[in-house]
């Protein structure tokens, strides 16, 4: 009963968090109610008994890849005027597509939950089961994602590296 | 565990590290004064101490001022953030045997998603205050912490191979048998230690905040308690980090039988802050660029080999 209470807690808390996320015209707000989402669904994540996958929600999604995306805001000063821009672009008629798609999902949703599956607080999958995972049958999938990762790396050094002689060149 | 006693520690946790955060304004300026051949703050009360409690008067007295162009919300929220994660990280370090809040068989992750939240504060407060400086801290914060959050994570992950756990009670009971893992892992103590210190940003790496360049960083506009919030998450993260350098590399409570374990625990974290001190007063300031091309090309290699070679040792002896 009381995993149910905070379920419903953490999902409610996601899903108003996420809307004011996408509804926010200052880029920073939406930022931070779009991190407390993500938080949000970290929480589910262990409720439903993956507290890795929990884990791991909030060290990369909340705590890297959101943390880039804050950076990115930094480096483009917006000022008033983007938020100007901002409430022009959130026309009612933007939401027609997005709103479609979101019906569908919380039609299945419902479906799903409707069928009484016990969907809800399946069994505890801790560290070890996923680490056996990902390195026995998933390993191809590991290693593809490593490469991909390694190639952004040598592109990022490459861009990063051709702007430093440039710089060494003017400046000797 | 009986009801009555978690909640005893979960309160004697927070306040011991608020307490601790709140004697170590006093004690830091202290000991710096002492390894600078001068005496430091010795006025308020016996050896001065009464000046951790001039000082909190001070911060609660002072005017609090939102600046008028800076985002107030997000001026407001930054504060917070770095002491609320900072102090939910404290959940999951075992003080001495049955004395931690929980044991979380992710803990050591657990530890690593707290500080990369901690980040936030930082950014957040340079970009809310709409001020050149502030900004710059702010920008120069998010770059370090997140590539030194790379190093951390690699550098725990040889003693997660000797372990065969992210549980910290596992950590220190693994090293009741196999020896304390500074030894085995010295290099993964070595990298971690210093991404503790740019995690902290403490000084010699707290270039987000660096005086001389950025007058104070991404805290220029803030003052009050709001200021002393920044100030107090900066000494619950080193106390923080100095408890897991003890948990992970230095047995935690593990110690000869004359002292009970909490006190072995206390004495060893008590030693880094002490050395966390030392470090600040006695190594300049690295400058920006140094510091980002020391982490990624001398720490990072270095973690990767550690982490091969472990796992080699793991695999074949």
């Amino acid at each position: 009963m009381l995993e149910l209470a905070l379920f419903y807690l953490a999902a409610g808390i996601s899903l108003v968090s996420t809307i004011l996320a996408v509804t926010r015209v200052n880029a920073t707000h939406a930022l931070i109610y779009l991190i407390i989402s993500l938080l949000a669904s970290a929480i589910i994540f262990y409720l439903v008994g993956a507290p890795f996958a929990a884990v791991l929600e909030v060290v990369i999604y909340a705590g890297a890849i959101m943390v880039l995306f804050v950076f990115v805001i930094m480096m483009l000063n917006l000022s008033p005027a983007g938020e100007a821009i901002e409430h022009r672009w959130l026309q009612p008629r933007m939401w027609i597509i997005p709103a479609l798609f979101c019906t569908l999902l919380l039609a299945e949703i419902t479906y799903m939950l409707s069928r009484g599956d016990n969907l809800l607080m399946g069994h505890m999958v801790g560290p070890k089961a996923v680490g056996l995972e990902l390195f026995g049958p998933y390993v191809l999938a590991v290693e593809i994602a490593s490469m991909l990762l390694l190639a952004g790396l040598v592109g990022a050094f490459h861009l990063g590296r051709r702007y430093l002689t440039e710089l060494r060149e003017e400046t000797s | 565990m009986p009801g009555w006693l978690i909640y005893f520690i979960i309160f004697g946790t927070i306040f011991g590290a608020f307490g601790g955060a709140a004697v170590l304004i006093w004690f830091e300026r202290r000991l710096l004064g002492i390894w600078q051949d001068r005496l430091g703050p010795n006025r308020v009360g016996p050896l001065g101490i009464g000046l951790a409690l001039a000082d909190v008067i001070k911060l609660f007295a002072k005017e609090d001022w939102v600046p008028p162009f800076a985002d107030k919300f997000v001026f407001v929220f930054a504060p917070t953030a770095i002491v609320m994660a900072m102090l939910l990280g404290f959940a999951v370090v075992p003080f001495a045997p049955g004395i931690h809040v929980i044991d979380l068989n992710i803990a050591l992750l657990f530890f690593m998603g707290m500080t990369s939240l901690a980040v936030y504060s930082v950014m957040l407060g340079g970009l809310a205050s709409n001020n050149k400086y502030a900004l710059l801290g702010g920008l120069r914060s998010a770059a370090q912490m997140v590539s030194y959050e790379v190093f951390m994570g690699l550098s725990l992950m040889g003693v997660v191979m000797l372990t065969g756990s992210f549980s910290l009670v596992d950590i220190v009971n693994t090293q009741a048998e196999k020896g304390w893992f500074v030894f085995s892992q010295f290099f993964g103590f070595v990298a971690f230690m210093m991404a503790g210190i740019a995690e902290s940003h403490r000084l010699p790496f707290d270039l987000p905040e660096a005086e001389h360049e950025l007058v104070a960083g991404f805290h220029t506009e803030y003052s009050g308690m709001k200021f002393g919030m920044f100030m107090v998450g900066e000494y619950l993260g080193l106390i923080l980090i100095s408890s897991m350098i003890c948990t992970i590399f230095f047995g935690g409570w593990l110690g000869p039988d004359f002292l009970p374990p909490i006190f072995w625990f206390t004495i060893k974290t008590f030693v880094f802050i002490c050395f966390f001190i030392l470090l600040r007063a006695a190594i300049p300031r690295p400058r920006y660029d140094q510091l980002m091309i020391f982490g990624w090309q001398y720490l990072l290699p270095l973690t990767l080999i550690n982490l091969l070679v472990t796992g080699a040792v793991v695999l074949w002896l």
